[in-house]
């Protein structure tokens, strides 16, 4: 510790401390453009300048300076900084002179009004007037990808885009070329951005030079109601917030979360919101001649109810979409639990993964914050990047916190991860090779806290659960479960999977299991909650609750229309088992209604009312079955007995290699499929790996 | 006056074999194994004794520079840079030592590098200087050929030396500006600390000095600290390369004592100013970022850092760029800062902007299309760049017009004038805008 005098006031920070962050402990604000907490220190944009009494008689740059740098006056006393004195004045108006000359006075149409650092700090530390006379400069805009919008007259060279996409990105493809005034910020050749997370650089802007395409002039930050939510669109469970105006969506923007995503969201978490507009289901439908008619409510449960009835309770079925709520899952179990049914599943793929065999079995054990504190990775059947690029940034946060010295061993499809990786095998053979010995595995047994990370992959086929298993042996062999650490990390791709399994979504004892159910002459009567991944064989009834016309209603013998993740309040629970509380942010279209209160309503035609009558009541009942959904935001450590008993189970593996859980990457559900924007990217990730190939 | 047994390069102007024979009958590599068995610390203290300030501008004792490295390496090799990127405008001294005294180089690389436990030296040449550099490498061929210098040479002390050659940019001359350069990347200073003395040429500690520096210590190692610290004026010691160009009737590179007026130089080895010493109008002494001084300054100016600095300027690289009074000054200062604005690098924002207004301002003040009250905006400009940026650059570009300003406003005033007095007659448009 250091002690250090800002402003008069005397503080003692870490020695390591930055004079930006002493400042900030003393409470003092300092303003800046190029500086940003999770990025790496540029110190050009010279906002940040303050005095240091003793120093050189010029100003220093607060965000590069450390504490300890600074001499001690002669007697020993603490270093004095100094924020509000004539020259920092001085400084920042100059500075901010300098930014304003050449950026143009175009505010009432940049997207980036209302919430601009560069309008909020010229009000607060700039001058009223403008003493420059000559032309600005103009710089042409650049086109980097259908995401991101560009109108470079306003880039004012913080370089915070080009160091995201260069350290946390990892995909290097912004740069600056030219040099002096003539420094231009672009990808090579105006090639689309190739992240998963181009996004966030817009996010990071500053100024409004990086806007979002999708959002361009569509709405003004002061008009949209904010709501906190959670993002469905992996298992991350990101934190968002949902700006709306009116009913309608308008953007969806990351929340700071330290846990889980820090502060920043994958493209389709952020730009999946015009999926929510289109292809939407607004009133129930009921298949007639074999086409699908619009009905009322009453003669969609109508027919479902003479279904129901007619069928024998073994043969009536249910699978959990995987955008569904906690309460939705458990509402569902509830009403076949109810019907006499114990044919329920939540793993439309099939994956291994089993309540039965305890919590630890199924989710992310270490916690996504948890990858900073790994010596050593090894992923097994997974591609974090397209599965969870939050998840996928950290890992590579901390291999460049290693400086590169974290190994990290990849078992399945050869996928670029943004990190190298020491690629062991295509298949269970080698994950086996690797139980024995291996270089790896030694790696691993080096490692203060190896990490196995086990994707659904390796677990969505026929011999999922010996593959499972097997990680779990090689985890218990190479000391990745101890105490105080469980490295046995289930990484999933379905928002709701971890809730639904933790309400007991299985089937029960001799009951079938999805793919069972799917099959033909599985079931007489089929109902899919938003399960859009599985392709239910003919002559099963199908009802489909959901919001897009996608191909669950396309299956679908009467459809009832729900509510989509921003449409209503919920639980998910991650794939590390944290348990977050989604907002409603708008409401459903026509006469669409929130699914678990279609499911009570439903359950009132089929004789099986379910106890609860309001979203409260169904919560109450929900955490009173499982206490620990009613612990918010936190992470329980699920017990390391149950990775140690899984790896005691046997089986046999194949020979196949794994392949990828995740095929496209912008198409993962039925709303990203109704996104245009999605469907864009899409095409140019496809079209733009044949014009790479064909250069 | 410099006696020709104290000139330390006796090959400036190419008259002989610039190679390794040329260079052993003139004395380099006399004796070099002995100045390396007496040691690190000696040669360190002999050089702090010896006065020996930097030659690339900012004066820094060299000795002192040498002492910062690590005196024991924690595993981290270390590395001495040589800055060969002369690209100061009105500067060509190092030129001459690469291309017809190399072997001075190469030997200070040896003895320097030795110094601050280097075992590898990088000289980063300029890269417009192509045949400089090859004359360099083809030294730096006989060195090793003669086992000067290499793994296993005859002083016993494993030495590489290798040659960078850069592409061209004005800011790689800046130290870490350099090292960035040379480690592959975009030229752009880094923040300062950590100094490269700690953290430098791939985060190693890494000394950065100018090819003259580097060149005397030879020398001065060889005839010993007093002898150089004999000559010129205290503080200011030794032999210097002068640059003198511009208005002169026979410009040229000279080696003299420090503290030589500037009227010695110039009459002596410069032939004169052009039209004669009353045709003066003003000099920049030490390449273009340093003030401008008026003649009337001139007549006892004393040519070292002392000397120039009583006259409001300095040193630099005593690149000497005379001006006659043919010389539209405006339009000069204007053109220097054209060249700073073009060479900023772009990184930090009082340079990137305040340069290419700075130069806009003084295009216009050059045809005397601009107001009077922009003289102290253009001015308040300066002093908002200089002292505000990451590097020097933008106090090198802050200082010319500050120099002309507090030096020749009335010729801002006298153009801005004559233009507001007849403001469409062709005359008042000057060739500049063409340019």
């Amino acid at each position: 510790m250091a002690k250090i005098i800002v402003d008069g006031t005397e503080v003692d920070v870490p020695a390591e401390y930055t004079l930006l962050q002493a400042c900030e402990v003393a409470g003092v604000e300092i303003p800046r453009f190029c500086f940003h907490e999770r990025l790496s220190i540029a110190g050009n944009c010279r906002m940040c300048l303050v005095e240091v009494k003793g120093g050189p008689p010029k100003p220093t740059a607060s965000c590069a300076m450390a504490v300890k740098d600074l001499r001690p006056g002669s007697n020993g006393e603490p270093p004095v900084v100094l924020t509000k004195s004539p020259m920092v004045k001085k400084a920042r108006e100059g500075v901010m002179e300098f930014l304003l000359i050449n950026h143009p006075l175009d505010c009432p149409i940049c997207d980036q009004g209302g919430e601009c650092d560069l309008q909020d700090q010229a009000m607060a530390y700039g001058v009223d007037t403008s003493r420059f006379a000559e032309n600005k400069r103009a710089v042409e805009d650049k086109y980097i990808g259908p995401l991101v919008r560009t109108s470079m007259n306003r880039c004012i060279h913080c370089t915070r885009c080009v160091r995201f996409s260069t350290e946390v990105a990892g995909v290097p493809d912004l740069g600056a070329i030219g040099r002096g005034e003539d420094m231009e910020i672009t990808t090579y050749l105006e090639h689309a951005m190739r992240s998963e997370m181009q996004g966030n650089v817009a996010d990071l802007c500053p100024v409004g030079a990086l806007t979002h395409k999708p959002y361009a002039f569509h709405a003004r930050p002061w008009e949209l109601g904010k709501t906190e939510s959670i993002d469905v669109m992996d298992a991350a469970g990101s934190n968002i917030r949902i700006d709306t105006r009116g009913r309608e969506v308008m953007r969806i923007l990351p929340r700071t979360s330290e846990a889980v995503n820090e502060e920043w969201i994958s493209d389709k978490t952020r730009y999946v919101w015009d999926g929510l507009k289109t292809q939407r289901l607004d009133r129930p439908y009921v298949r007639r001649d074999g086409r699908l008619a619009p009905a009322t409510w009453t003669e969609a449960f109508d027919a479902i109810a003479a279904k129901v009835k007619a069928a024998d309770p073994t043969r009536i079925g249910a699978l959990v979409g995987d955008l569904a709520t906690v309460e939705e899952a458990f509402a569902l179990k509830g009403l076949m639990d109810g019907l006499g049914s114990g044919n329920i599943d939540c793993r439309q793929d099939g994956a291994a993964l089993d309540p039965a065999h305890g919590r630890a079995s199924y989710v992310f054990n270490p916690g996504i914050a948890g990858i900073e504190e790994a010596g050593a990775i090894l992923i097994v059947g997974s591609d974090p990047r397209h599965e969870a690029p939050v998840i996928n940034a950290r890992i590579r946060k901390r291999w460049r916190a290693t400086a590169g010295t974290l190994k990290v061993g990849l078992i399945g499809a050869p996928v670029d991860l943004t990190y190298p990786c020491d690629y062991l095998g295509a298949g269970p053979d080698s994950l086996a090779d690797l139980a024995g010995t291996g270089t790896f595995a030694d790696v691993l047994k080096a490692a203060d806290k190896p990490l196995v990370i086990v994707g659904q992959a390796a677990l969505a086929r026929p011999d999922g659960a010996a593959i499972l298993a097997l990680a779990a042996r090689l985890a218990v062999a190479v000391g990745a479960v101890k105490d105080g650490w469980n490295g046995f990390a289930v990484l999933h791709t379905a928002a709701g999977r971890v809730g639904a399994l933790d309400v007991g979504c299985v089937p029960a004892a001799g009951a079938s299991d999805a793919a069972a159910m799917a099959a033909p002459g599985g079931l007489d009567v089929a109902f899919l909650l938003g399960a859009d991944e599985i392709e239910v064989a003919p002559g099963a009834f199908t009802v489909y609750i959901g919001t897009h016309g996608d191909r669950g209603a396309h299956r679908a013998d009467v459809i009832l229309p729900g509510a989509a993740y921003s449409e209503k309040s919920g639980l998910y629970v991650n794939t590390e088992g944290r348990v977050q509380f989604a907002n409603r942010a708008a409401f459903p279209p026509g006469d669409a209604r929130e699914d678990w209160a279609v499911l009570r309503a439903l359950s009132e035609v089929l004789g099986t009312k379910l106890p609860y009558d309001s979203l409260f009541a169904l919560r109450a009942a929900l955490v009173a079955a499982h206490p620990h959904l009613g612990r918010l935001d936190v992470l329980e450590p699920a017990g390391a007995d149950a990775v140690i008993a899984l790896g005691q189970t046997s089986g046999t593996t194949d020979r196949a290699a794994f392949g990828l859980a995740v095929t496209d990457f912008y198409l993962t559900n039925p709303i990203a499929r109704a996104s245009a924007v999605m469907a864009e990217c899409s095409a140019l990730r496809l079209g733009g790996a044949t014009a790479v190939a064909a250069e | 006056m410099l006696h020709d047994k104290d000139r330390i390069f006796t090959n400036l102007y190419g008259i002989h074999d610039f190679g390794l024979q040329g260079a052993l009958k003139r004395g380099n590599w006399d004796g070099t194994k002995a100045i390396l068995e007496k040691g690190r610390d000696w040669i360190i203290n002999e050089m702090k004794a010896s006065g020996l300030r930097g030659r690339g501008g900012a004066g820094f004792s060299t000795g002192l520079k040498w002492s910062f490295m690590p005196k024991q390496s924690d595993g981290r090799p270390h590395y001495l840079v040589v800055n060969a990127d002369e690209s100061e405008p009105g500067t060509c001294k190092d030129r001459e030592i690469m291309r017809n005294d190399p072997h001075t180089l190469i030997e200070g690389c040896l003895i320097a590098s030795f110094a601050m436990g280097a075992h590898a030296a990088y000289i980063y040449v300029r890269g417009e200087y192509v045949r400089e550099r090859e004359r360099l490498e083809a030294a730096i061929d006989q060195a090793y050929e003669a086992n000067l210098i290499g793994k296993d040479n005859i002083h016993g002390y494993p030495f590489d030396l290798y040659v960078h050659h850069g592409a061209g940019a004005y800011i790689c001359g800046e130290e870490t500006a350099l090292l960035e350069s040379l480690e592959g990347k975009k030229g752009m200073p880094r923040l300062k600390p950590p100094f490269p003395a700690n953290m430098g040429l791939y985060g190693c500690p890494t000394t950065v000095n100018n090819v003259e520096s580097i060149a005397v210590a030879p020398e001065i190692l060889r005839r010993g600290a007093a002898w150089f610290a004999g000559i010129g004026r205290a503080n200011n010691v030794g032999t210097k390369l002068f640059g003198i160009s511009g208005h002169v009737n026979t410009p040229c590179v000279v080696e003299d004592a420090m503290g030589t007026t500037f009227k010695e130089l110039v009459e002596r080895h410069g032939g004169g100013v052009r039209g004669g010493w009353d045709n003066l109008l003003a000099i920049i002494p030490g390449g273009a970022s340093c003030p401008i001084i008026p003649a009337a300054h001139c007549e006892d100016l004393i040519m070292d850092f002392d000397g120039t600095r009583a006259a409001k300027s300095s040193l630099g690289t005593a690149g000497i760029l005379v001006m006659d009074k043919s010389t539209d000054v405006v339009r000069a200062i204007a053109r220097i800062s054209y060249f700073f604005k073009h060479e900023s690098c772009g990184q930090c924002t009082p340079c990137r902007e305040g340069t290419g207004w700075m130069w806009r301002v003084l295009n216009r003040m050059a045809e005397g299309r601009a107001q009077k009250r922009e003289i102290d905006v253009l001015l308040e400009v300066t002093s908002q760049i200089e002292g505000h940026t990451i590097c020097a650059l933008g106090d090198a570009a802050a200082w010319p017009v500050q120099g002309l300003i507090r030096h020749f406003r009335h010729e801002i005033e006298k153009r801005i004038d004559q233009y507001a007095a007849n403001p469409h007659s062709d005359a008042a448009i000057m060739p500049v805008a063409a340019e």
